[in-house]
């Protein structure tokens, strides 16, 4: 199963230029503290080509959310950025197999 | 003192429901703030000192709060005037209140807060150990600084404060912070100061923290405790969900969020419904620091023509990537031999929409799509040299044959002419905070009697 059919949803958008966020809304305490034991933050660095240390990672019990930000790939608006919003990025962990 | 501040919505030109907004009028606030932009659409704004939104859409959407205003008999305020908050843009929304001023019959004291910095103030900064990197930051130097097209300074409380304190009845603000219009009356006002950056950063995209995220208008009560937060349409509810919730949106950290002069820090705080519509918020800190604010900056990396066709035959989608890689080296070659240009004058990229055009290289799925449409994107040092590129390529991204021995292809071109010269490329450049002794120091306020 991948991540996005255990959760209610799964987004991302840019923190600023420099920043993207991928918020992992889970929906209950249960699914949260499953995925939240789950998910390795190692993978998602791989996933997003970002090292480990630059990944920031929270756990947030009260929303039964998983909030990851990571350095913008590429910077927006800049030549090689292909998305100004960084909405996609969330379809590479909704996809991702857990 | 307790303070009420109506927010609208999220930003001017979002729209927002007008009987919502009457019934926040009704409810007497003591100030009306609206943010007016930020970065989100891209650098172009800054770059080039423009509004994203029309003309049309901001007259009409202000003409409605200048109305509330006159009827609330309060300070309105914007942030962020058009898109930027670059002084011209400042300028651009003065000139609009200037015009409904007059067609309204309004006579209005107007304030301008101005954030645009000249880059010889940034450079001199620079020189003197008062810009500091933020994480990840463009390497600067005085003469990127000085190539910078626009530098702005975002401004916190402190600048909104001194605006306020002119007696202005309309405030034009330059870029600030998207918290500092909302949070600068309830300090002013001295309520609680991790209550009034916190209710001003819900509150900040209007009815976004609410169930109805469209209908913008939002009702914040800020008091030595606390803050309470309602939304005004019917049927927009706040919930303790909902609010809290909004403290991950567009930010990197939900819990910490550091503004000029300090930061918030919510981790402690309680959310709490008072009723079905309303949360009442206690618990966050303000934790003063250093004197700081960040800065963005804009410059021009390149000019930019492209191309889109349209590639629908079987055999070409299915070999779509081999295709254009091979097109792309037939024309870096073409370029070469014909224009004299060498790969570091310009680049040439095209982008597969059907493959992997959102995503690049970080895309793992395929699939079999029905067409494939063929972005391609020249950026060069001027115009004209991209334009020149463009119109040699044009005919090789219409008839390349994937292998030699077969007939010539055409693909569909939506439009003509195929290219579109798109003017300068501008990047962000700063990532970066600048120390100040005297927070007023790098803004200009400057106050005008309007419709007199």
């Amino acid at each position: 199963m991948t991540l996005g059919e255990q959760v209610l949803k799964v987004r991302s958008k840019n923190a600023g230029p420099f920043w993207v966020t991928i918020d992992i809304f889970c929906g209950s305490p249960e699914v949260y503290q499953r995925i939240m034991s789950q998910i390795d933050t190692s993978r998602v660095a791989a996933l997003f080509d970002t090292p480990l240390q630059l990944v920031r990672r929270f756990d947030i019990a009260d929303l039964h959310v998983i909030k990851f930000s990571i350095p913008r790939p590429v910077v927006q608006g800049s030549r090689s950025d292909r998305d100004m919003h960084g909405a996609q990025w969330a379809c590479l962990l909704e996809e991702m197999p857990l | 003192m307790p303070t009420r501040v109506l927010v609208p919505s999220g930003v001017l030109c979002l729209g927002f429901d007008r009987d919502a907004l009457a019934r926040g009028v009704a409810m007497r606030p003591d100030i009306i703030a609206i943010d007016g932009g930020s970065t989100d659409s891209g650098p172009f704004s800054l770059g080039a000192g423009q509004s994203k939104y029309s003309r049309a859409v901001t007259k009409s959407e202000w003409r409605d709060l200048m109305l509330a205003r006159a009827q609330a008999g309060v300070p309105l305020i914007i942030g962020t005037a058009g898109t930027c908050g670059t002084d011209a843009t400042v300028d651009w929304m003065y000139q609009i209140t200037v015009e409904l001023a007059a067609e309204l019959g309004q006579t209005l004291r107007v304030a301008r807060l101005y954030s645009s910095q000249p880059p010889a103030r940034v450079a001199q900064a620079l020189q003197d150990g008062q810009i500091t990197p933020l994480t990840p930051a463009p390497q600067i130097d005085a003469d990127a600084l000085l190539a910078m097209t626009n530098i702005v300074a975002l401004a916190g409380a402190e600048q909104i404060q001194a605006a306020l304190n002119t007696g202005a009845d309309i405030i034009i603000a330059g870029r600030t912070t998207d918290t500092a219009t909302i949070a600068a009356l309830p300090l002013l006002r001295g309520d609680h100061a991790g209550a009034a950056w916190h209710g001003a950063k819900i509150a900040e995209c209007g009815a976004l923290c609410s169930t109805n995220p469209t209908s913008g208008v939002i009702v914040v009560d800020f008091d030595e405790t606390g803050f309470t937060v309602e939304a005004m349409h019917e049927t927009a509810l706040c919930t303790p969900h909902s609010v809290s919730a909004h403290m991950l949106y567009e930010n990197t950290d939900p819990f910490v969020l550091y503004e000029p002069g300090g930061h918030l820090d919510v981790t402690a705080a309680r959310y709490r419904a008072l009723d079905a519509r309303r949360v009442r918020v206690e618990g966050s800190a303000w934790v003063p620091g250093r004197y700081t604010v960040k800065l963005e900056g804009a410059q021009i990396a390149g000019y930019q023509t492209t191309i889109l066709a349209v590639l629908r035959s079987r055999h070409y989608v299915a070999n779509a990537s081999a295709w254009v890689d091979k097109l792309t080296t037939h024309l870096n070659t073409t370029i070469a031999r014909r224009m004299g240009l060498d790969p570091s004058h310009y680049t040439l990229e095209f982008r597969l929409i059907g493959v992997d055009a959102a995503l690049g290289n970080q895309e793992n799925r395929s699939g079999s799509p029905v067409e494939v449409g063929v972005l391609g994107i020249v950026t060069a040092r001027t115009q004209a040299e991209a334009a020149e590129i463009g119109k040699l390529i044009n005919p090789f991204v219409l008839h390349y044959p994937l292998t030699e021995d077969e007939e010539l292809p055409t693909f569909a071109f939506p439009y003509s002419p195929a290219t579109t010269d798109r003017g300068a490329l501008y990047e962000f450049a700063l990532n970066h905070v600048m120390g100040l002794d005297d927070p007023m120091a790098a803004f200009r306020l400057v106050v005008e009697e309007v419709g007199a």
